[in-house]
C-alpha cells in the first residue's frame, strides 16, 4: 500500500532520516516505537507528507507522491491523521469538526455528512457531544473525536502520531479500545506510540527505530520477546 | 469683566457665536468619515498584504511560486516604506507631490491614512494569524482539505478573535490620526476649530473643546470595543 524507497529528512544540517525503505501492506498494523528524536514521528509525517522528505520516494497505492505534480490534497483524503495534541478545531462543535472535510472536499453533502458523524459518534460512544464545542471535552473525548474525524473522510490509511501521549493515564484506555476497534474492522493503521501493550497486543509489525534509522523490525513477539539488536534490548528494559 | 463674565463671553463666541457649533459638528462628521474610509482601505490592503506574506511564508520548501514571490517583495516593501517614515511627511509627499492636480486635500488624506493603516493592520493580522497554532493548520490539510479552505474555516476565524483588541486600538489611533489631514488642507475637526480661533483672536476655548470632543469619540468607541470584545470572550466560554 505504502513504499517508501531510499528516504532521507534533514532540518538544516540535522539528519533526522537516514536511508529509510519500507513497505507496508494493507490492512497491516504497524508499530513504531523508539525513544524520543529517534525520527519516528518526522517518518510518519512524511508519509502524508505534512514533511517533505529531502531524498527519497514515497509511493502510495501506485502513485509516487513525492513525484512533482502529486495533488497532495487527494492523496491525504485517503490518509487519516491523528496527533498527539488532537488539534480538533475549537472555533466550530463537534459536528461541525467532522463534517467540514467531507463537505468541502465534496465526498459528501451535509445531510449525509451529518448523518456520518452521528453514526461515528455513536460507535466511540460520543453522540450526545455533537453540538459541545472542544473546549468541553476531556482529553480522552477529544481523541476519539479526532479519530473519528479522521474517519469520516473514509481513508485507507490511518496515522498515529502518540494518540495516547497526551491523555492523563486514565483515559488512555478508551482511546486504544476505539484504536483495537478500528484495527479488527481490517483498517491499515500506522501508529507511533509509547504503549507497549498495545504495540504487542495489535501491531502485526514493530519498527524499532533509533538515530533516524530502523535499527530492527519483527513481529510483536520477537521484538518484545526476543530483540536481536543492543539498542533494541537497552531501549526495551528502559521502558518495560 | 470678571473671570466668570469673561469665560461665559469667550464660551460664547467660541461655540455659539454665529452658530459655530455647526461648524465643529461638521468637522466631526468628516473626521467620523474619514476615520471609516481609512479604516476600510486599511483593512483592505491589511488583510491583503498579510495573507500575501503569510501564503508565501507557508510554502512548502521547495516548491515556490514566483507570482507570489514577486507580491510578497511588494508587500514587505510597502510596509517598510510606511512603517520607516513619518506619517505627516507621507501625507504631505501625497498632497503636493503626487496628487498634485487635486483640491480635495480630505479625499488625499483619507488616501494617505488608509496605505498606512494597512501597514500596521497587516502586521498586526499576519502576527494574529501566526499566533494560531500550527497544529490546526497540519490537522486541516491532513484531512485533505486544500490551503485556502484550512485558512477560510479554520485559521482565519481563530485569528479574528486573537486580533480583535489590537484592530481596535488601530482603529482609536486612526481616529486620532485624522487630525493629521490638518496640515493638508483637509476640512476635519482640527480645520475648523483653528478657523474659529483665528476668527475670535482665542485659541483655548476652540482647541480644547476640539480636545474634549476626540477624548468623547474615544471613549465611546473604546466602550463599544469593549462590548464586542466580551462577547467574543462569551462564546470561548461555551
Amino acid at each position: 500500500m505504502i513504499d517508501v524507497k531510499g528516504l532521507y529528512k534533514s532540518f538544516g544540517d540535522h539528519e533526522v532520516l537516514t536511508d529509510l525503505n519500507e513497505h507496508i501492506h494493507p490492512g497491516e498494523k504497524v508499530v513504531i516505537i523508539g525513544p524520543s528524536g529517534s525520527g519516528k514521528s518526522t517518518f510518519l509525517r512524511c508519509l502524508n507528507l505534512l514533511e517533505e522528505p529531502t531524498k527519497g520516494s514515497i509511493t502510495f497505492q501506485g502513485q509516487e507522491i513525492t513525484g512533482p505534480k502529486v495533488d497532495i490534497d487527494q492523496v491525504r483524503r485517503q490518509m487519516g491523521m491523528v496527533f498527539q495534541h488532537f488539534n480538533l478545531f475549537p472555533n466550530m462543535t463537534i459536528r461541525k469538526n467532522i463534517t467540514l472535510a467531507p463537505v468541502r472536499t465534496g465526498l459528501m453533502k451535509q445531510g449525509e455528512a451529518d448523518q456520518a458523524a452521528k453514526e461515528l459518534l455513536e460507535r466511540v460512544g460520543l453522540a450526545d457531544k455533537a453540538e459541545a464545542y472542544p473546549s468541553q471535552l476531556s482529553g480522552g473525548q477529544k481523541q476519539r473525536i479526532a479519530i473519528v474525524r479522521a474517519l469520516a473522510m473514509k481513508p485507507k490509511l490511518m496515522l498515529f502520531d502518540e494518540p495516547t501521549s497526551a491523555l492523563d493515564p486514565e483515559m488512555v484506555g478508551e482511546v486504544l479500545d476505539v484504536m483495537k476497534q478500528l484495527a479488527q474492522e481490517g483498517m491499515t493503521m500506522v501508529v507511533v506510540t509509547h504503549e507497549m501493550g498495545f504495540a504487542r497486543e495489535v501491531g502485526d509489525r514493530v519498527l524499532f527505530m533509533a538515530d533516524g534509522r530502523i535499527v530492527e523490525q519483527n513481529t510483536p513477539e520477537v521484538i518484545f520477546g526476543n530483540p536481536q539488536e543492543e539498542r533494541t534490548r537497552s531501549f526495551l528494559a528502559k521502558v518495560l | 469683566m470678571s473671570f466668570i463674565e469673561n469665560f461665559q463671553l469667550k464660551f460664547y463666541m467660541a461655540f455659539i457665536a454665529e452658530n459655530r457649533w455647526t461648524q465643529y459638528i461638521e468637522g466631526v462628521g468628516t473626521t467620523l468619515l474619514a476615520t471609516a474610509l481609512a479604516l476600510v482601505l486599511g483593512l483592505a490592503l491589511g488583510v491583503l498584504v498579510a495573507l500575501v506574506r503569510t501564503a508565501h511564508d507557508q510554502q512548502r520548501p521547495g516548491r515556490h511560486n514566483p507570482v507570489l514571490a514577486v507580491l510578497n517583495v511588494i508587500a514587505k516593501v510597502y510596509v517598510t516604506i510606511i512603517r520607516g517614515t513619518p506619517m505627516v511627511l507621507q501625507l504631505l509627499i501625497w498632497m503636493f507631490v503626487v496628487f498634485t492636480f487635486s483640491r480635495n486635500a480630505t479625499a488625499v488624506g483619507v488616501f494617505g491614512l488608509g496605505i498606512n493603516s494597512g501597514a500596521y493592520v497587516s502586521e498586526i493580522i499576519r502576527g494574529g494569524l501566526m499566533a494560531v497554532d500550527g497544529g490546526q493548520m497540519e490537522a486541516g490539510r491532513s484531512l485533505g482539505l486544500p490551503y485556502t479552505d484550512t485558512m477560510r474555516f479554520i485559521v482565519v476565524p481563530q485569528a479574528v478573535k486573537a486580533i480583535l483588541p489590537a484592530l481596535g486600538n488601530e482603529f482609536i489611533v486612526l481616529l486620532k490620526d485624522t487630525s493629521l489631514l490638518t496640515v493638508i488642507g483637509g476640512k476635519e475637526l482640527i480645520y475648523f476649530a483653528k478657523g474659529v480661533a483665528n476668527r475670535t483672536y482665542d485659541q483655548m476655548f476652540p482647541l480644547l473643546g476640539a480636545a474634549c470632543i476626540y477624548l468623547v469619540l474615544v471613549l465611546i468607541f473604546s466602550w463599544l470595543l469593549g462590548l464586542l470584545e466580551r462577547r467574543m470572550r462569551q462564546s470561548d466560554r461555551r
